[in-house]
This record gives structure tokens, sequence and C-alpha cells, in this order.
């Protein structure tokens, strides 16, 4: 076995992990290794070659592998060491990752810090439990993706999409340029999954229909994909009755939803948040256990990677002053909980005291679509924050700024954070 | 082409190969053919995969005879073949009073049918073997010497060893006919015609329009579908043997087992079916599956679901029996026909028992000394420790290339099943041999680098790539080609 130490080791090579370690190299920490399963940097964005990355990060509109390319150009100019098609197989709780590439062979790298960048993976059609055949022409909308933007070929030529997450709608419009047909995009929920900007820019501008509180009930065809069943749902989301259609397709693409990768991190004994099915981390990024951090859409699912970006620095800086002794810790800790209607929130803690912070942000998600609503957040009886949203998208990820000061006049050991109709 | 061999097994699934495998051990040139492109497609793929301990059935039964031999001859199968079994044993759970009278009946069944170490424990040493049950669970018929086994890896095994031995294995040849000659039969198929002494009819839920060709028509199949779902390995509840409700008159209830790669298994409902290619699931019978197995651990739910799948069993309905015999009616065609549950369990032993048939029809047959009854099955990377993996890797840098993430699966199984004796030609071929895509993502990362493995491999275009039957391609046409095609239709 093939033995080597590095101070930081980011699992994951994607936008989280090249932030992460370019932000942690930027705090002093210079022996980093990025472990990247693919046959390059970049991760998703590769493949996600549209734009409206980058708005808020470099207020600029840049696709997928121009977003990803700016970060492995800063990686790259940092020397930061890189080892590509290189599979982790497990983290242990005393941070030594157990890797292989067909190189070097079976690596056992002693880590004084691991960032855990894995990402997501695609809900699928198993998962759901959509009856009928098994043919082909089932694929997730990541994986249609990656075989017409990767790998240049057509999946099918007659679609049906399930679920209007940003992937179904990306994956509606790339579906129609390549000149196959959309038939529909189907919603299960009375609302979208997806950015209003996707919604517009990638059905509406196409003519594809959008058909909300509708689900695939029956997949068709015993060799290819011949056709799907339709039904509309009742508001606990199950099928009706005497609503069915038959929409006749070669394709079936589902956008379901996306699951953190956590099953290193589980391994390696970090527990996990239900709400997430990401890490419950502090307000630095640290899991449960101390020195592993996570970051990106292995922490919890994000609309833009703009915001990705910014978490992976904040848990790069974190490893960094880990690694350089710079963190106290708080007398005691405060938990952060998600309230009425708010799915949830990240951090789940905070416990840190850290010398040149000015504040900490919480990102949280709302549980449905509301209009002229407050989020409040209360520290016992008294409220620390209270400001008017006028429209609220689960789809959308929200931002609250908590000063430090406002941390540090904490009255209790439990702050919740709730979304309120206004005047409720 | 024609050709000719002395005896022809019609059939490629566990019962097929096994009888395959079985008469290897004798100078006799053996063909299978197998309609689809590959072994393991029908019934032997889509199963609850348990070697059951023998007490089900009775003992003047078919079943009841060639099960518990079978459950014992496995012992030296797993060795011999290298397929990894668990011998994880078997609960039967009461829930009431009036279910320890069928318990007993049960005990009593499976010692008469020779089954070892049977016994009825109490409720206490239940819950010590199972902390998940229901809390209603009284006592269970404990039966420990039942196992799990990879009915993929078992047929292949099965199939690949024979033809180390010399069997000839013919994929993607479907019987059209039959034609009964003087001394032979002439069997048409679809590549090609085959002249054969004895046909074998292992043809699982098509063997009675197989045995209609020659005028054996002394028996139907019914098809009867049940339903599964599989969980991810990383459930948070724990199931440590093969858990049946007490059988009721109507219904057998819905199994509970882990699977031999630590998946925990529901199923399978009963729904008899007109057509035997009707493989889709159904809400109802989804939804019987998940409640029957709620009635044994009420945590059981979607949450942690990774596949649903369905399987057709091959019933005789009259008698609810195996029928194993030469036919009466045409000389030289023996079927072997009716295997449903516990064929899998009895499959070593039926081979065992068509073997002799076989002596019966033909005479004595002559051992050939060159058997060789090992086989080697493809590195297991997942199941290897990291000091195994360093040396696996070192051998053949291609064991070092992780394809699929969720199962561990490299490059380089991926290739040994491709380049095997019979060589994996389609996805869903790749996937029972070696797993890419059999874990929590089914294949959403894997599944475009295993299609481009294949289509290197064996020399062929990505569109050209199979998912499993000969119409499954998964790639219509490389991108921009019916756009380009638009452009200059339009100028």
């Amino acid at each position: 076995m093939n033995k080597q130490s590095y101070d930081l080791v980011v699992i994951g090579g994607g936008p989280a992990g090249l932030a992460a370690a370019q932000e942690a190299y930027d705090q002093g920490v210079k022996d980093i290794l990025i472990i990247e399963r693919d046959f390059e940097l970049g991760g998703i964005l590769q493949q996600c070659i549209h734009n409206g990355f980058g708005l808020h990060h470099f207020g600029e509109e840049l696709t997928g592998p121009e977003y990803a390319q700016r970060f492995m150009e800063s990686v790259a100019d940092r020397g930061i060491e890189i080892k590509l098609n290189t599979m982790v197989l497990e983290v242990t709780p005393e941070k030594m990752v157990y890797a292989i590439n067909s190189t070097e062979g079976m690596l056992e790298i002693d880590a004084q810090a691991v960032i855990l960048a894995m990402g997501c993976r695609e809900r699928t059609r198993e998962a759901i439990g959509i009856p009928g055949s098994r043919p082909a022409g089932v694929f997730s909308a990541g994986t249609a993706q990656r075989y017409i933007n990767m790998e240049g070929y057509l999946p099918g030529k007659k679609a049906v999409i399930v679920g209007s997450g940003d992937i179904g709608l990306i994956m509606a419009r790339r579906m129609h340029l390549e000149g196959a047909s959309v038939e529909a995009v189907l919603e299960i929920m009375p609302f979208s999954g997806g950015l209003t900007r996707n919604i517009i820019q990638c059905l509406d501008d196409f003519d594809i229909p959008l058909r909300l509180s509708q689900t695939v009930t029956k997949i068709h065809g015993k060799e290819r994909v011949e056709g799907v069943t339709v039904s509309k749902v009742d508001d606990n989301l199950r099928p009706i009755p005497g609503t069915e259609y038959f929409v006749e397709c070669d394709t079936l693409l589902l956008s379901v939803g996306l699951i953190p990768e956590n099953e290193l991190s589980m391994e390696a004994g970090v527990e996990l948040d239900s709400a997430t099915g990401g890490p419950i981390v502090n307000e630095g990024r640290e899991t449960s256990i101390e020195g592993i951090y996570a970051c990106g859409n292995v922490l919890h699912v994000h609309d833009l990677v703009d915001y990705v970006t910014e978490e992976s620095k904040l848990a790069g800086k974190t490893a960094a002053y880990f690694l350089q002794d710079k963190i106290d810790k708080r007398k005691e800790r405060v938990e952060v909980i998600a309230g009425n209607d708010v799915s949830y929130v990240v951090p789940q803690q905070i416990t840190d005291k850290v010398a040149d912070r000015k504040r900490v942000d919480l990102y949280l998600r709302g549980r449905r679509p509301l209009e002229n609503v407050r989020i409040i957040i209360k520290d016992g009886e008294q409220e620390l924050f209270n400001k008017k949203e006028r429209v609220i998208k689960p789809a959308e990820m929200i931002t609250v700024p908590l000063s430090e000061k406002m941390i540090d006049d904490l009255n209790s050991e439990q702050i919740e954070i709730k979304i309120v109709k206004e005047g409720a | 082409m024609k050709q000719k061999t002395e005896v022809l097994i019609i059939g490629g699934g566990v019962v097929g190969t096994a009888i395959a495998r079985e008469l290897s051990k004798y100078r006799l040139d053996v063909i299978l053919v197998e309609k689809e492109a590959d072994v393991c497609t029908g019934t032997s793929k889509a199963n609850t995969a348990l070697l059951h301990a023998g007490f089900n059935a009775d003992v003047n039964t078919l079943k009841g005879k060639l099960n518990v031999r079978g459950n014992e001859l496995y012992h030296q199968l797993e060795k011999e073949l290298d397929v990894p079994i668990k011998w994880i044993g078997a609960l039967v759970v009461a829930k009431k009073e009036s279910d320890m009278d069928k318990l007993e009946e049960l005990l009593e069944n499976g010692q008469q049918n020779g089954v070892p170490d049977l016994e009825i424990i109490e409720r206490k040493e239940l819950f010590e073997l199972e902390p998940n049950l229901n809390p209603d669970s009284i006592a269970a018929l404990y039966a420990p010497t039942a196992g799990i086994v990879n009915p993929f890896e078992l047929t292949v095994a099965f199939a690949e060893n024979a033809v180390e031995n010399g069997v000839e294995v013919l994929l993607e040849s479907e019987v059209l006919d039959i034609e009964e000659q003087d001394d032979y039969k002439l069997v048409r198929t679809a590549q090609g015609d085959i002249e054969a002494e004895l046909v074998i009819n292992a043809a699982g839920l098509y063997s009675d329009k197989l045995a209609n060709m020659v005028g054996s028509d002394d028996f139907e199949i019914t098809p009867r579908k049940g339903e599964y779902y599989l969980y991810d390995k990383k459930l948070d509840i724990d199931v440590n043997h093969t858990i049946f409700p007490v059988p009721t008159e109507v219904s057998k209830g819905i199994v509970i087992t882990p699977t031999d790669e630590a998946n925990l298994l529901i199923g399978p409902n009963v729904e008899e079916v007109e057509d035997k290619s009707d493989l889709a699931n159904t809400r109802e019978g989804l939804d019987k599956v998940m409640r029957g197995a709620q009635e044994t651990i009420s945590d059981l739910g979607m949450n942690g679901v990774i596949k649903e799948f369905s399987g057709l069993r091959a019933a005789i309905k009259e008698t609810e029996d195996f029928l194993i015999e030469a036919s009466e009616k045409v000389r030289g065609f023996i079927n072997v026909v009716g295997i449903q549950s516990p064929g899998l369990a009895s499959a070593p032993a039926i081979a065992e028992m068509v073997v002799e048939i076989v002596k019966d029809e033909y005479g004595q047959l002559e051992l050939d000394t060159d058997f060789n009854s090992d086989h080697q099955g493809i590195p297991r990377f997942r199941h290897m420790s990291h000091q195994e993996r360093a040396k696996l890797v070192e051998q053949n840098e291609d064991y070092g290339e992780i394809i699929c993430r969720c199962e561990s699966v490299t490059k380089g199984e991926i290739i040994d099943a491709i380049r095997g004796p019979i060589g994996a030609r389609t996805v869903n071929a790749v996937k029972r041999r070696v797993r890419p895509g059999a874990g929590r993502c089914q294949g959403g990362f894997c599944e475009p680098k295993v299609v481009d493995i294949l289509a290197e491999e064996l020399g062929i275009e990505q569109t050209e790539v199979k998912l499993e039957g000969k119409d499954s391609q998964l790639l219509i046409e490389p991108a921009k080609e019916s756009l380009q095609k638009g452009v200059i239709d339009s100028e």
C-alpha cells in the first residue's frame, strides 16, 4: 500500500472542493491534496454547458465549464496537488483516507484535516417507485445530460420529463435544441421545483408545456420505452383514478430530486441531518468529527453554484484556521432550529469564536411557496431578526445574516428560525 | 450451418445450466441453446434468491424430495464454482396462538423431508435473533440450513463451468420448431438447425410451447407474477435471517430477507398473468408487498428503496409440483418443467435426477476423467480488504479504476465479465456478473462508462449497445445527426 500524508485532503474536485482548496491555500495551508474521481476537475459543471452561472460571484454570466475553468486555473496557479481518476474508498474517523487509482494503486493517506466535497446524486425512478416495465429509455436527467453534452449521443427523440427541478427544465430545452420533441414536463407538486428563470427560458420560450399536479403512473414498453401513463394527483399527491391519459414517447427523463452523497461520511461516523441529507455542521462547516468539514451539495443541495463557492470558501478557511490552531470554541454551543415553514437550515449549530469574523450567514429553504411573509429568528422570547419577504419558493435558497454581536449577546442555547404569514 | 449433438438443452436458466454442468462430467456432446443474449434472463434472474431449507413441500412431491438434497449440494458447489452463499437460516414467524399448530405442522413436514436442525424457538430467543420484528411476534420455526445466493453469479458459473468442460452454449438461439426424425430431433433455431439425439426441455415459462412442438402436450405453464422491493445496503433496519410469515390458505406471505450483497429484499406477491413476458410492476402489487412486509416489520417503508422488479414463476397448476421425466409420448424428449420455488434451491438435485434419466435413455454414461469441477469467479473488489485491493491492482491496473462508485466495481471486473467464457454482451449482463448499476444510483453515474467499455470491448458503436433484449438500445444516434440532416433537407 502506497502511504502518503497531507495537511489537508479535499475529497471531490468540483466547484465545492476547488473553492475550499483555494481558500485554504490562501489562508496559509500549502500541503493540500484534491482527490477527484473523474478524468478532469470541475465536477458536474463540466456537463452543464448552459449559461447562468456566476452572476453573484463573478458578476457575469458564465457556462458551467467556464465557471469551473476559473477555479481550475486558480488551483493550478497555486500549485495545489491533484489526483485525477482516483476514487476514495474510505475515510476513517482518525482522518485516514483510503483511495485507489490505476497508476499508484491503493493509497493510504494520513490527513490532518479533511474536506468532504463529493456532491450529490440524482433520485431515481426506482426510489420513487414508478410502476410499469423496465425498458431502455428511462434516464435520470443528469445522465441524459452527460450522454448528450459529454459523450455526444442523443438518448431519445420523443421525451417526457418527470419533475420540474432545474435539471429537468434545462434538459427539456437541451433535448428540444438537439432535435428531439419534448411532449411535456410533469410536476407532481402544484408548483415547480425549479428556478423561475429556468421555467421561462427553458420551457416557455420553446412552448414546452409544464403540467402541475401530474405524474407518470406507468411506464410502457418491453425493450424500449413506448409511452407513459400520466395521472393527475390530489392534494395528498395520490393519483386520481379516471384522470389517466397516455403519452407516446421513447424516452422518460427523471428530475425528481438530488440526494447528497454521504456514504463516505457515514462510514467515517459523521452525523447527518435527515432534513438536508448532509452532515450536521457548525457555522464553519465542521462536521460532528473535529477536523472533518463538508461543503457544497454533499452538505445540502444548493440552487446556485455561486453559493456553493461562498460556502466552500468558508469551509476551506475554517479548515485552515483549525490547522493553524486559530479557533476557540464558545462556552456553550447554540443549536439553530428550523421552525415553522422552514424545511432546513444550515449551519445547524454555532460553536466557534473566530477573531476576525463579522457575521454568520444562515442558509435556509422554505417548505412551500408563500407570499408576503416575515422571516423571524427568535432567541427564546426575544426577536433577533424580522424581515419581510414578498415571495418565498422552496426552489430558491434564502440567506439570513446574524451579526457577531447578535451571537455574542445570545441568551439561550437555541435559536429558532421561522417563516410566518404577515399579520398572522 | 447444421450442427449435431448428442444432448441439446433448451433454456439457459439455473436449471438448464445446472444440467449442462452436471452432464459435462460425462463423455457426451452437449449444446445448450438460449433465446436471449445472456443466460439467467428469465425466472432465474428475478426471484427471492433463497436456498430454502425444505420444510414447506409435501414429502411425496418432487419439491419435497429435491429441495433438501439441492440445499445440501450447494455446500460443495459454493467452493467449486466460487459463488458466494450465505447460510443465514430462515424463520417462520408466528403471531398468534393458532399459528403455533402451523409451525408444528411445518416442523414435522420438514423432519419428514430430512431437513436438519429444525426447531421451534420462543419469543425471547426470536427477538435475540431478530430485534426489529413487530412486537406481536410470539415464536418461530427456525431452519438454520436455509441460505441465500446470488442467482446471477450462480447461473453464470454453472454455464461457464459447463463451457470450460466442453459444453457449447449458443445465445440468441430461440428454438423455432422441433421436428421428429427417425433417431434424432431436428431443432430449428434462430441461429440454424441442430440435430440432437436427446432434447432436454428446460425452457421455463415457455416449456409448454416447446413441448407442444413435438406433441408432448401433457402440461401447461401458468405464469405467476411476483413483485419485489430492494433496499439500499445502508438501511438502518437490520435483518439477519430470511423471515417468512406463517403461510395461510390463500398466500405464502411476503418474505423479508437480506440478499447475498446485504441489501434487504421484500416480496413477492402472487398474481396470475396471461402474458409470459409481462414483467411490469403494478401499483397494486407493490402496495401488497409493502403492506405484507410491514405486518412483519412495521418500520419498513419507501425510505431506502433502490429498486422494484418482478419475476414470473412457471407453475403447473394441476400438480403445483415440478415435472421431471422423459416424455411418455415422445422418445428422446425430457421435460424439466414447472420449476417454481424451491427451484433455485433444488437445481443441483434436479440436475442429478436428469442425469439419471439421461442414463435410462442412453444406457450408462462414461465419466469424463478430464472434468474440472473448479470455476474461477471474477475478483470481487467490493468485498476485499484494502491490502487485498492493493495486491489486485498490482496485477492489473484496470482494477484500480472504479467505474461504479455505489458498488465499488472496477474497470477490470467489467472487462473480465465481457471476456468471460460466456461474455456479457449487454449492460444488464454486465450488471448481473459484476454489479455496476446495481446500487443506489441505479447506474446514473456508471452507465455511460459501462456503455463505453462494452462498445470498445465488443468493437461496436455506442449506439449499438443494448440494455438487454435485441431492441433495447440505450442511445438513438450521435447528437446533432438529425439536426444536420434537417439542415441538408431544408437546403
